[in-house]
């Protein structure tokens, strides 16, 4: 697998049409790290601001992974410990709502980590039954994003 | 600043001990485990626990975006990276440093003056703190004037090489002219590159090494020295602090060379400087500094009462240093064996399963320091540390035989362990006597 001039010029629009600042790819050991210019290669604002924890620190929550599945569901897992987003960007529609069908290829959210974005797939075929991870919170490995009943 | 929240970016004991120093200082803990570490005995404990990958350590505990995203996620104020993973990596504390969330050690640039070989040196040169005698030489003129200054026996090695090949031992000046001409002709062979250096033959060396503290200003005291002697292919088994049987001139003399090292970086937290004590020349030399805490940093808790992590963490919200150097006080003896989870009778392999039955020491001056309790499990991606078992007496027999004693006294069931060969080894003659050299196990064993 090879990337071609155009290949790489094509991809530079798609990053500059998007509301992201950096895109990776990874195609067969072969990668590409594109970073807009002007955009700040730490985060530009953190979950929670500084001042905060300057005060006191928020309640320590104890991990939602608790969360228990609805019979007959599966558990989409986060693949990665990040900042789960349910839509593209910010106003926008969610990728995917309760009700939804999802296929495998099924984009059903982000995971930010340190400003790289990463789209999570549904891997599964079903019905979205529930939608237990929070927009702009964080997820860790592992823990159920949404709950899907397979076909 | 004030630090209120801290994320541990470790596991295994060391992932304990700074949560019991955080719970001591009132700060919040947040723990980052891999899936095999998410029923741990640190993550019961911590106040919230983050699963940040799979079991192998390059998916989840070596992850510098992810660990940094967990900080963030968390709003916590600092992170401590423990030892391992990622508690040497410049870019990690650069990373934090960006972030906004302070790293508890020292400033990468102080990370990377370190972590280069060939840079420590330097600056061990210029803080006029010994190094190893040596240099490389062109031709037979230079070679013989260098080799009267270093003294036999000395080593030939290529400036190319590895493995031995190349290296000649020269123990008579007179046999210089052959063994270099036979050295230089091995290494052109060898690696393409006929240029050699010569350094001096320590025979029997001693691993010795001072803990320092330093405020990040130029401040450093040292908290006295460590004796790591007892090592297996560089793996150290038992340290101990004072060092025995050493002359308290050297012994002075090694601890104002550390600080000089430390002080000229501006070192900032606790570190190590370790050397190199040449036990028949009565000298030292400077091997590395170590920018982290270390495993056998209990040692040094013992004898000066002082919470080395609490005073990292301390250090890292720009405190000053806990006391003057005066005010330092060694009081008695501490050693520490390390509990592995290996097969001394197969080479020792490392042995992972799960713990059936774990019964540790208690007793007079007795501290473990671990995160196996019965039903833990070793899993097989890190290294085999399962604990250690700490003594402190008035006295070095003193505590040598409370060690010997609380070893006796502990069961751990499930994992082969070096239990008993470290009971052996504590109870060795040459061990009692005290002040051995890093050859020692390898002669026992060989």
């Amino acid at each position: 697998m090879s990337l071609t001039a155009k290949d790489v010029a094509e991809i530079l629009q798609a990053l500059e049409a998007s509301s992201f600042d950096t895109l990776d790819l990874d195609l067969n050991g072969m990668k590409l790290h594109l970073r807009r210019s002007g955009a700040a290669p730490a985060p530009a604002a953190r979950a929670v601001p500084t001042a905060v924890s300057a005060q006191a620190p928020a309640p320590v929550v104890h991990a939602a992974k608790a969360v228990e599945a609805p019979p007959g569901t599966v558990p989409v897992a986060a693949p990665l410990l990040g900042i789960f987003y349910r839509a593209p960007k910010p106003g926008e529609p969610p990728f995917i709502e309760a009700g939804a069908r999802v296929e495998p290829e099924t984009i059903i959210g982000i995971i930010e980590v340190m400003k790289l974005m990463n789209t999570v797939r549904a891997g599964v075929r079903g019905e979205v039954v529930a939608i237990p991870a929070r927009n702009g919170e964080l997820v860790e490995y592992g823990e159920a994003l949404l709950f899907v009943r397979p076909d | 600043m004030s630090i209120r929240r801290v994320l541990i970016a470790n596991r295994g004991e060391i992932a304990l001990r700074v949560i019991r120093s955080c719970r001591a200082l009132g700060i919040e803990t947040v723990l980052t485990v891999s899936e095999a570490d998410r029923d741990s005995l640190p993550a019961r404990h911590a106040d919230r626990v983050l699963c940040i990958g799979p079991g192998r350590p390059g998916d989840s505990y070596l992850k510098i975006d992810t660990v940094v995203q967990a900080a963030l996620g968390a709003a916590a104020d600092a992170v401590h990276p423990g030892y391992g993973f990622l508690s040497e990596r410049a870019p990690f504390a650069r990373r934090c440093e960006e972030a906004g969330v302070v790293f508890i050690g020292p400033t990468a640039a102080q990370i990377d003056a370190v972590g280069d070989k060939l840079r420590a040196r330097a600056e061990a040169e210029a803080a006029n703190v010994p190094v190893v005698p040596g240099g490389a030489v062109q031709g037979l003129t230079e070679a013989t004037a260098l080799a009267a200054r270093i003294g036999v026996p000395l080593l030939i090695k290529a400036v190319g090489g590895g493995g031995g090949r190349g290296m000649k031992r020269v123990d008579q000046l007179s046999d210089l002219p052959m063994a270099l001409d036979m050295a230089a002709g091995e290494a052109g062979a060898a690696f393409g590159d006929a240029r050699v250096y010569l350094e001096r033959y320590v025979a029997r060396g001693r691993h010795v090494e001072v803990q320092v503290l330093g405020d990040g200003r130029g401040g450093v005291i040292h908290l006295g020295e460590r004796d790591c002697s007892v090592q297996r292919r560089y793996q150290k088994l038992i340290e101990e602090s004072p060092a025995p049987v050493l002359e308290q001139g050297l012994r002075e003399s090694l601890h104002a060379a550390a600080v000089r090292f430390a002080a000229r970086l501006q070192y900032r937290g606790a570190g190590t400087v370790e050397f190199l004590v040449d036990a028949d020349r009565g000298e030292f030399y400077f091997l590395e500094m170590n920018a982290r805490i270390q495993v056998e940093h209990p040692v040094t808790e013992m004898v000066t009462g002082l919470d080395l992590i609490a005073e990292q963490i301390r250090i890292a919200q720009g405190a000053d240093l806990p006391l003057a150097q005066s005010a330092v006080r060694i009081d008695g003896c501490a050693i520490e064996c390390r509990i592995n989870a290996e097969d001394p009778a197969r080479d020792f392999m490392p042995s992972p399963g799960r713990v059936r039955a774990a019964a540790w020491p208690q007793g007079e001056g007795i501290r473990v320091d671990t995160h196996i309790a019965t039903g833990s499990s070793v899993p097989p991606y890190y290294d085999s540390l399962l604990g250690k078992i700490i003594a402190h007496g008035p006295t070095r027999e003193i505590a040598r035989m409370r060690l010997a004693g609380a070893l006796a006294d502990t069961r751990i069931e499930g994992v082969q362990t070096n239990l008993g060969f470290q009971s052996q080894l504590l109870s060795d003659p040459e061990f009692v006597r005290g002040g051995v050299d890093t050859g020692f196990l390898a002669r026992r064993n060989g």
